[in-house]
């Protein structure tokens, strides 16, 4: 496969557009080719991509000494295309909006803006949605003048006015639900209008996990940014720290040995399935199938009770570092590593074929909560998200990273986008990420599992992009001249589902929420950063 | 159904004994008591859970509280939906500010005697995020904690002898 060969095609098509691009326009950010356009084009450019069908990722903003840098990323054909572009500190920080043609945008735009002040022009909503009452409209918390204990009220209010869209009608009500829910769970707004059971409208309000992630990781150094990184989204501990340290070693310009990066791949793996196991018995348990919960709860708990004794961390944290991981597995742990993992594929293949087998299962989770093949492209769903409605990319087989460049993994797709759909997909999943295990054991390279990584002296940038258990996940990191963070931004792929499940529960029952936010499962800290 | 039933036969009963309760033990876990509370909450006892801004890793391991290992139930500890129903909450997370109205109401929700315990590192003392424009770091910073249970995440045995201390600390009511 030749990469980016399609590359000169749009450039050609921009330049029909009256884009110019010149001839240095083109830099390489690994994976990314990154193209510099000027700010007026930014819309332009999005549009022109959206046309020719590629998926639309991310967007973040850089505060440089003099100018803030903006970046969006987009893929193709399993290849990232970035865009970048400068606004000088002392001119209007404004450009077009991508959201037009991509709305997964919408929010990332808005949460730059509450951030560092950026607007966007002709974006469709412009209202705050990171910032709820703990700083005020003119204030910018991630600017580089800005202090990181801001200026915080002494109590902080209730986001009483936040303009959620109202509908009007005879027998039209209001159920807001949140931020505290019911069960043991994240924290989030949810504002459904509903006409007896079934729901005409809901809009999320996120942001009440806002912890400030983003100005924490300034200053820091690797290590201490890996700590944060594994905490962004503590069920994703291994994603985002691989993400992350994918960014500092390509900046840094090191390569861990091939051991530690199959051990990475071994660790990620173990997170997805239980990650996945354990979604499987709550989604279950949502419809009152205990069972299913009681079953899945105790195999995750047997993957997280030999994730302490082989890694020293149930949740896996610190257990990426920037060249490698911390710890090595001997001849015996590997051996029992492979017995348990064909002890659990055994036994979840049972477990599943039971679940495939409740009528009442079905009836519950069959045409439920669907989200339609176009709803999911449009909003660039990764994941099983993405999978269940037949969006298939997955960065370890469309642009593959080691280890899974070497033992490729076999992609998973379902057509139908309803929770049933969502729980397949897991359900297959797991299966293939315990053979593909089992395989990835049986051939570990030699070779240390951490090899030194010094900083460099000079200013450098890096990107990471991996696939996490929920889906594609980006991570950019810039240092300065000191070797401290001067830019972090993590991209969860939570950006992408959560408008998903916004489209998936209209014209379901309210008693069918639970459920499909289950099934969908957006992490709210990862998002809310 | 058959095949349901036959699964649970053959899965059997996998909860083990609770975890002993030396002093010693707690002591080395760093768990700290600040208050006792009345002995009458000893065999039930209602905790609300609230994220006031955590990871969710915490989150994870008090799920794992209600799976067949740990099986918390059978201590007479179940969480509940909301706080009318609640003796105890069961905070994670720094206090986000976003979240500081939402967990002073659920508190003043939560009917007399009551109880916090701050669960994670964040919640007693920061973790990683500490007081900044976003976060007013550790839970004793907004609402009085009555017990502090550590760990990044703290594991379910580490929040279960946490529990059962509680429920089993003896000294006079509040």
């Amino acid at each position: 496969m030749n990469r980016f060969d399609w590359l000169s095609g749009f450039l050609a098509r921009l330049e029909d557009e009256h884009v110019m691009v010149g001839p240095k326009a083109v830099r390489e950010l690994s994976p990314a080719q990154v193209l510099e356009i000027d700010p007026e084009n930014w819309g332009r450019v999005a549009e022109v991509a959206a046309a020719e069908g590629y998926r639309w990722s991310a967007i973040w903003a850089d505060e440089h000494a003099q100018e803030m840098r903006l970046f969006s990323c987009f893929e193709n054909e399993g290849d990232y295309l970035m865009l970048e572009t400068g606004l000088a500190l002392d001119s209007k920080l404004a450009l077009p909006s991508q959201a037009p043609f991509y709305p997964a945008a919408d929010r990332m735009e808005r949460h730059i803006h509450d951030l560092l002040g950026i607007e966007f022009a002709e974006a469709p909503d412009t209202r705050r949605w990171t910032r709820h009452q703990a700083w005020d409209e003119d204030c910018f918390p991630l600017r580089r003048k800005a202090s990181p204990d801001g200026a915080p009220p002494a109590r902080t209010p209730a986001d009483g006015d936040y303009p959620f869209e109202r509908i009007a009608g005879s027998g039209v009500y209001e159920i807001p639900v949140g931020p505290v829910h019911a069960g043991i769970i994240e924290p989030g707004h949810f504002r459904f209008q509903a006409v007896g059971e079934e729901v005409l409208n809901l809009e999320q309000h996120l942001g009440y996990v806002h912890r400030g992630v983003e100005k924490r990781a300034v200053g820091r150094d690797a290590d201490g940014l890996l700590k944060l990184a594994a905490r962004v989204s503590g069920d994703s501990a291994v994603a985002h720290a691989w993400a992350a340290c994918q960014a500092i070693e390509r900046a840094w310009k090191i390569v861990p040995s091939r051991r530690a990066l199959q051990l990475r791949g071994l660790l990620a793996e173990r997170e997805r399935i239980a990650n996945h196991i354990g979604d499987i018995g709550a989604i279950c348990n949502d419809v009152g199938f205990a069972f299913a919960q009681m079953q899945c709860s105790r195999l995750r708990e047997e993957i997280q009770r030999r994730n302490a004794e082989l890694f020293g961390h149930r949740l896996l944290m610190d257990v990426l570092v920037v060249g490698g991981v911390t710890v090595d597995l001997d001849v015996e742990a590997i051996a029992q590593l492979r017995a348990d993992m064909q002890a659990l594929s055994v036994e979840a293949s049972r477990l599943f074929d039971v679940l495939n087998d409740q009528p009442a299962l079905e009836d519950r989770l069959l045409t439920t909560g669907r989200l339609s093949h176009d709803s999911a492209r449009e909003l660039g769903c990764t994941g099983y998200v993405g999978k269940a409605s037949g969006c298939g990319f997955d960065v370890r087989s469309n642009n593959p990273y080691a280890p899974y460049d070497q033992l490729a993994i076999e992609p998973v797709v379902h057509e139908q986008g309803d929770v049933a759909a969502r729980v397949r997909v897991r359900m297959k999943e797991v299966l293939v990420s315990l053979e593909w295990m089992d395989r990835l054991l049986g051939g570990l390279a030699d070779g240390p599992v951490r090899i030194e990584a010094t900083p460099h002296s000079a200013p450098c940038e890096g990107l990471g992009v991996v696939d996490g258990w929920r889906g594609e996940t980006l991570a950019y990191v810039r240092f300065d001249e000191d070797g401290r963070v001067a830019r972090y931004f993590p991209r969860d792929p939570s950006w992408h589902t959560w408008p998903a499940l916004e489209r998936i529960v209209m014209g379901n029952i309210v008693p069918d929420f639970p459920v499909c936010n289950k099934s969908v499962n957006g992490s709210y800290a990862g998002h809310d950063l | 159904m058959l095949k349901v039933l036959w699964k649970s036969l053959r899965t059997g009963v996998v909860t083990e004994p609770p975890p002993a309760r030396d002093d010693a033990e707690l002591e080395r876990l760093g768990i700290e008591v600040k208050r006792h509370i009345d002995r009458k909450f000893a065999g039930s006892l209602a905790v609300r859970e609230v994220d006031a801004g955590s990871c969710n890793g915490c989150e994870l391991e008090i799920h794992a509280l209600n799976n067949p290992y740990y099986d918390v139930e059978r201590f007479g500890v179940h969480f509940v939906a909301s706080p009318r129903h609640a003796d105890v909450l069961l905070v994670t997370g720094v206090v986000s500010r976003h979240m500081e109205t939402a967990l002073r109401r659920t508190l003043r929700a939560t009917p007399r005697p009551r109880y916090v315990i701050a669960a994670g590192s964040c919640a007693c003392d920061g973790g990683e995020f500490g007081i900044s424009y976003a976060s007013s770091g550790a839970v004793e910073n907004v609402v009085g904690v009555d017990l502090r249970i550590p760990g990044c995440p703290p594991t379910p045995e580490q929040l279960l002898r946490g529990i059962l201390l509680f429920l089993e600390q003896p000294g006079g009511s509040d």
